[in-house]
């Protein structure tokens, strides 16, 4: 018999996607850069000059600067559509197509443990995202701020709470179809109306209740928080606890699913 | 008499309404190669999907190592090997990686894991192309790898599901002596296989499962001694005419079974009934004299040929 080292099970299977990534890191990172900053750009200098010359953003948007109101919203929104993508087509495929769950279904290790390893493995991509995009804002003065590193943790909370909802939809998934129908219906609209561009309250009431049940406008709000130096401790409380119950609920029912799906 | 390594009772596999597994009594012993043989939808995956502790129990009791899976899951998979029947391979990681990053999931120390790498790359005679991407491989590679996969936390039972279905037949020759090997160094293996002569060349013993229940159990050659005649004479008359024929043969045989394409006449001495087939005037467009195998043991048990 040999001795055993005593890794969690969960991070033996993040490092099984650790490895996978390996082969393919240096594209990632920067296609993940690529789109906030092209956003960053394009909202920051267009719509930016249109907007703090006509309003004075320290009035309507309580930052010194459009780019700096936009700063957090880029870092969360970044995480959310990483977090999307990378559990929908990677879980269906684990499942149903090179079927590496199912290999290590086969090992000690437990539903519960593929998922946990899985939604670790993407708060650490969201990580490496966020982190990427908040060390370029660094560059600039007008996005300087201590704030951004609370603010790389919160999109990666936002990223996980998004990550195990649909890990739980995409183990169920019969086919790949409803995965566009994921990011159309529920992942762009969060990403235009969602507070991360503008204040939620230019929006209809009715349109703010739906943008605020989903996680992303709380972590936005948080992190708009941090990076803005106006930190309102029970306000950070209440958003990260709501972030968090997502996260539970997912992992509850991904794991659930995962259990039926794994060891019918 | 050693513990059985694996001990089934009255096991029962129902999905819904349908009975996949209908109380099988099984047991396996340490270092025997023992065989689920039938047809596609005998039950033969469900069974070992049990005994992989994949797959809960309905009713009856399973006992690997003296454990229930239903409490003991995680610790029995540490100590068994799995083959399924569809890959589950990294195929964009190389064979090595795929090796030692296995190993990681059974909590193997890295140094450990890499070790076992080393050895089991020349097991399966993949060494050369440790650094192969997966997706690259052939298909006797990739189920070679497979194998040696499942070898990587030293198990002491091996369970292959089909281990040969899809591959040339060098490829599986290759592949049975690979097992045999196995044999050899005393691990126990399970396998379910619809070909007759894995089921020949591969297994101490067997069971002949049809429609979730086991018809048969024993030695390949205690079975076919038991339901089959030593030889048998294959004979193809004209098309449509099969049925005609075989009414004219008479009594000729110890039994007779008509196939579609053809007519087996079982007999203890082949050659002797050709002789009187011909005798009676009769002309088949051809006729084979071979000895009896499994799948006229599944014929004579089921009514119907192994492979639809």
């Amino acid at each position: 018999m040999a001795q055993h080292s005593t890794t969690p099970g969960a991070l033996r299977v993040t490092s099984w996607h650790l490895a996978t990534y390996k082969r393919m890191w240096k594209m990632n990172v920067l296609s993940s850069l690529i789109q906030p900053l092209l956003y960053l750009l394009g909202l920051g200098v267009g719509v930016g000059s249109l907007v703090d010359r006509n309003t004075g953003s320290s009035s309507v948007l309580g930052t010194t600067s459009y780019v700096a109101f936009v700063v957090p919203g880029l870092l969360v929104t970044t995480a959310m559509g990483l977090a999307a993508g990378e559990s929908m087509w990677p879980v269906m495929g684990a499942l149903k197509w090179h079927r590496g769950y199912h290999g290590i279904a086969a090992t000690p290790l437990s539903a519960r443990d593929i998922v946990l390893g899985h939604a670790t493995w993407i708060a650490v991509r969201c990580g490496i995202a966020a982190g990427a995009v908040a060390t370029v804002l660094t560059l600039f003065e007008q996005t300087r701020t201590w704030g951004l590193a609370p603010s790389v943790l919160v999109a990666v909370l936002v990223g996980i709470a998004f990550a195990t909802p649909i890990m739980a939809l995409s183990v169920g998934a019969e086919r790949d179809g409803m995965f566009p129908a994921i990011q159309r219906f529920v992942i762009i609209p969060l990403f235009l109306f969602g507070g991360a561009f503008y204040p939620l309250s230019q929006l209809p009431t009715a349109v703010q209740w739906i943008a605020k049940i989903a996680p992303l406008w709380h972590g936005v709000v948080v992190a708009r928080g941090f990076t803005t130096g106006n930190v309102d401790w029970p306000g950070v409380a209440g958003h990260l606890g709501y972030v968090v119950l997502w996260i539970m609920v997912g992992l509850v029912l991904a794991t659930r699913r995962l259990g039926g799906k794994l060891y019918p | 008499m050693p513990e059985p390594l694996i001990v089934a009772h009255q096991l029962v596999k129902r999905f819904g309404e349908f009975t996949a597994v209908d109380g099988i009594d099984v047991e396996v012993q340490p270092g025997e190669v023992f065989g689920f043989l039938g047809p596609n939808g005998a039950g033969k995956s469900s069974t070992m999907r049990m005994i992989a502790c994949v797959s809960p129990v309905t009713s009856g009791t399973l006992r690997l190592f003296g454990l229930d899976p239903a409490t003991h899951g995680p610790e029995i998979r540490g100590r068994i090997g799995v083959v399924p029947q569809l890959d589950t391979l990294d195929g964009e990681l190389s064979v090595q990686e795929n090796l030692w990053l296995y190993g990681r999931f059974f909590d193997l120390p890295r140094a450990e894991a890499k070790k076992r790498t080393v050895e089991l790359l020349e097991f399966a005679q993949l060494s050369d192309r440790a650094d192969s991407v997966v997706e690259h491989l052939s298909g006797g590679m990739k189920r070679r790898l497979s194998i040696a996969r499942s070898l990587i936390n030293n198990p002491q039972l091996l369970l292959l599901d089909e281990p040969t279905t899809g591959l040339d037949p060098q490829a599986r020759h290759v592949l049975w002596d690979r097992l045999y090997r196995l044999k050899q160094q005393g691990v126990t293996q399970v396998l379910t296989t619809h070909y007759m002569d894995e089921a020949e060349q591969l297994c101490d013993r067997l069971v002949v499962m049809d429609q979730g229940r086991i018809v048969a159990e024993g030695s390949p050659r205690s079975l076919i001694e038991q339901y089959s005649t030593r030889e048998v004479l294959e004979l193809r008359f004209a098309a449509g005419s099969n049925e005609d024929h075989a009414r004219q043969l008479g009594d000729i045989g110890e039994r007779q079974e008509l196939l579609p394409d053809r007519v087996l006449v079982y007999a203890h001495d082949g050659e002797a009934a050709l002789a009187a087939t011909h005798a009676r005037g009769l002309q088949p467009e051809s006729a084979l004299v071979r000895r009896a195998s499994l799948e006229d043991v599944f014929l004579q048990l089921t009514g119907r040929s192994l492979v639809d």
